[in-house]
């Protein structure tokens, strides 16, 4: 199992730029999710640690050695497909075995860690069997033999679940998990479902527009975004944004908000007058009757033990998350009292976040 | 594709009515027999006499006799009935055959050199250009070539003209590199026309092959040639087959440049067929005899092939 370091990497694919400048450390024995919408350069980024495409600049090391320009043969990593890419001409056994026939490793050898392997993920019954006619989610597991039976140094996949249905991704998440945690593998996942990042990631890395937005654990991602697009992207519904144009001072712990005074984490830093946006997520708004930002309730959505009701204020319209024994009526004036402790600041302009007491030491990607 | 399962109803848009798959039946078996009667009548023609060949109107039967496959394979001279009444009794039936009508066998004919050389040329040439296609197509189809479409044009360009127009300067060519009338001559002549044919067909067929499966051969530690053998070719086996069969079927059949290029050695059985003189003309049984052989290993090819032949031609041959 290994370290990967990237370092600088950039890729230009003619006039395109797929991936600028990302720099990261994945330490041994990581799950580590790129999450993205997709042309964000996650994949482009998989590829490159995965040596299917040489970087235009940058470096690569896995372990401390660079492989930036290494063959994909030498990098000694697995690499599991969004469609598996399981060989058709061959069975359950011989795709599973496939990477050892290249070692030159003997017949009796590969069918042994063929059938431990196959045992690990509880399908050795299918071993015989067509590629071709198994179900979606058997043939993730092939291909997930495929990449483990060589015992890799780290294993890529893009997208692996991509292409199973809901119910079954649910499921494969938690067995991909668990199989990371038994292997103890350095993974590396490319998704675009936030859900499957945070559910299954120590650490996520939110890529936009070939730039990584954001690096952290799934609670640093989702309550202390590094920026609008992290904090939009991340949340179902996402972070409501209010804009308003307001300097700040060190040390103020509100914002004038157009004629209300905000409550917000303590400022830490001076600003000049700009246009600034208030991030607040559903779950940190409640109704109260005397609070000064005021709205018309538009619509609400039942969700089971919650709902989403969304107001328009002003300022904009706001989802917030309620429990589903609040009464709310279409149409009635609403007053809303934020959760000040969870309040986020972005500057429009860059869609960075302003540093708060709730920040921390978010770092800017 | 996949396969209607649901049972014909009067108005299922999917499945055709009873009556349209009667008509369309029709249709296919009236092909069929306009196709294969041409076929056959060759195939009667051989086992006709020579004058029962000839007759007007067509004899469609007639006493079967198998002079037409003596004569293709023998060379004879005409003797007085005295002189063949003298010779020792025929030792073989062919013998007796030939002796019947006032003659005796000189010698064997050309016919097996000429088909040998056939052989040997029409399917030397079309593993040169199958083999030379898939190298080309697959790396059209992998890596960015500059001027990757242009190349292509090129390459199909040479299909353009017929190939009367470039007879003249390949033969001088020819002449010059001492290629007329050789077999390797002939193998380099058809390669190049159908290699531009095998690049075009199979770099349909591999684009269609996803290129995560040699990737994932690639980080699995094969080198890319590796990959190429144990992941894409099997895999385009079909396209393969395919495209060999259209590149035989070519130089098989080809006859402009094996009358220009080739006289003696190296002559193919095209032009060697219409020359099968007999005595006083056209020896048309002989022709016909030559014409059913010439036909027999271009019809077991694509037997042997045709599995993937009909997957092939609706396959990789559609461009999307």
């Amino acid at each position: 199992m290994a370290q990967i370091r990237v370092e600088n990497l950039r890729k230009s694919f003619d006039q395109f730029t797929a991936v600028e400048g990302s720099n990261f450390t994945i330490d041994d024995g990581t799950f580590f999710a790129m999450l993205g919408p997709s042309g964000c350069g996650k994949t482009t980024t998989l590829r490159m640690i995965a040596g299917l495409e040489l970087p235009t600049e940058g470096k690569i090391l896995l372990d401390g050695e660079d492989v930036t320009f290494d063959r994909a043969s030498a990098r000694d990593i697995a690499f599991v497909f969004q469609l598996f890419a399981l060989y058709p001409h061959m069975n359950v056994a011989g795709n599973i075995g496939f990477p050892l026939k290249c070692q030159g490793m003997g017949r009796g050898e590969i069918r042994q860690r063929v059938e431990e392997t196959a045992r690990l993920l509880r399908i050795e019954h299918l071993l015989s069997s067509k590629t071709s006619k198994l179900s979606g989610g058997d043939r993730q597991r092939v291909a997930l033999g495929r990449a483990m039976v060589r015992r890799p140094k780290a294993f890529l996949m893009d997208e692996p679940l991509g292409a199973l249905d809901a119910e079954f991704r649910h499921l494969m998440c938690g067995e991909l998990r668990d199989l990371h945690d038994r292997i103890g593998a350095t993974t590396v996942y490319v998704t675009h479902d936030q859900l499957e990042a945070m559910s299954m990631a120590d650490q996520i890395a939110v890529m936009n527009k070939g730039r990584v937005e954001q690096i952290g654990s799934p609670q640093e991602v989702y309550d202390r975004p590094a920026s609008m697009f992290v904090a939009d992207f991340i949340g179902s519904p996402p972070m409501n944004f209010l804009q308003f144009d307001s300097g700040l001072r060190s040390g103020d712990r509100a914002v004038a908000f157009h004629s209300v005074s905000v409550e917000v984490p303590e400022i830490r830093e001076d600003r000049a007058s700009a246009p600034l946006a208030l991030g607040i997520r559903p779950e940190h708004i409640r109704f109260a009757d005397e609070a000064p930002v005021r709205g018309e309730v538009f619509g609400a959505e039942y969700l089971g033990t919650t709902q989403i009701v969304t107001v328009d204020t002003p300022h904009g319209r706001l989802a917030a998350r309620l429990p589903s024994s609040a009464s709310v009526r279409i149409g009635e004036t609403v007053g809303l009292e934020f959760h000040s402790e969870r309040l986020a600041l972005f500057d429009v302009a860059s869609g960075l976040a302003v540093r708060t007491a709730n920040e921390g030491s978010v770092r800017h990607g | 594709m996949t396969a209607v399962l649901t049972k014909s109803t009067a108005h299922s848009i999917v499945e055709a009515s009873p009556r349209a798959k009667t008509v369309a039946g029709g249709l296919v078996i009236l092909y069929a027999v306009i196709t294969i009667l041409p076929l056959l009548w060759i195939v009667a023609t051989a086992f006709k006499s020579q004058s029962d060949a000839i007759a007007y109107p067509p004899k469609v039967i007639f006493q079967p006799t198998l002079e037409g496959y003596v004569n293709l394979f023998t060379v004879r001279t005409r003797q007085t009935p005295d002189f063949i009444a003298k010779l020792p009794p025929p030792e073989t039936w062919y013998d007796k055959l030939v002796r019947q009508r006032d003659m005796v066998i000189a010698g064997p004919s050309k016919v097996v050199p000429r088909f040998v050389n056939s052989l040997i040329i029409g399917f030397g040439s079309t593993f040169l250009a199958v083999f030379l296609g898939t190298l080309a197509a697959y790396a059209f189809s992998r890596f960015r070539i500059p001027l990757a479409d242009d190349l292509l044009f090129f390459i199909l360009s040479t299909r353009m003209m017929p190939p009367v127009a470039v007879a003249i300067p390949i033969y001088l060519m020819y002449r010059q590199l001492n290629l007329t009338d050789t077999r390797l001559g002939m193998i380099l002549l058809y390669t190049a026309v159908n290699v531009s044919l095998a690049v075009w067909l199979l770099k349909g067929f591999i684009d269609e092959i996803p290129r995560e499966y040699e990737e994932a051969a690639l980080v699995d530690g094969y080198t890319r040639l590796q990959a190429l053998r144990k992941v894409v070719l099997p895999q385009a086996v079909t396209g393969i087959a395919a495209t060999a069969i259209f590149c035989l079927i070519f130089s098989w059949n080809e006859y402009a440049f094996a009358v220009l290029l080739t006289s003696g050695e190296a002559q193919t059985m095209p032009p060697f067929i219409p020359f099968i003189i007999g005595e006083g003309g056209q020896d048309w049984p002989a022709v016909a005899a030559a014409t059913t052989l010439f036909v027999v290993p271009i019809v077991l090819f694509t037997v042997l092939l045709r599995k993937h032949l009909l997957r092939g031609i609706t396959f990789g041959a559609v461009r999307k």
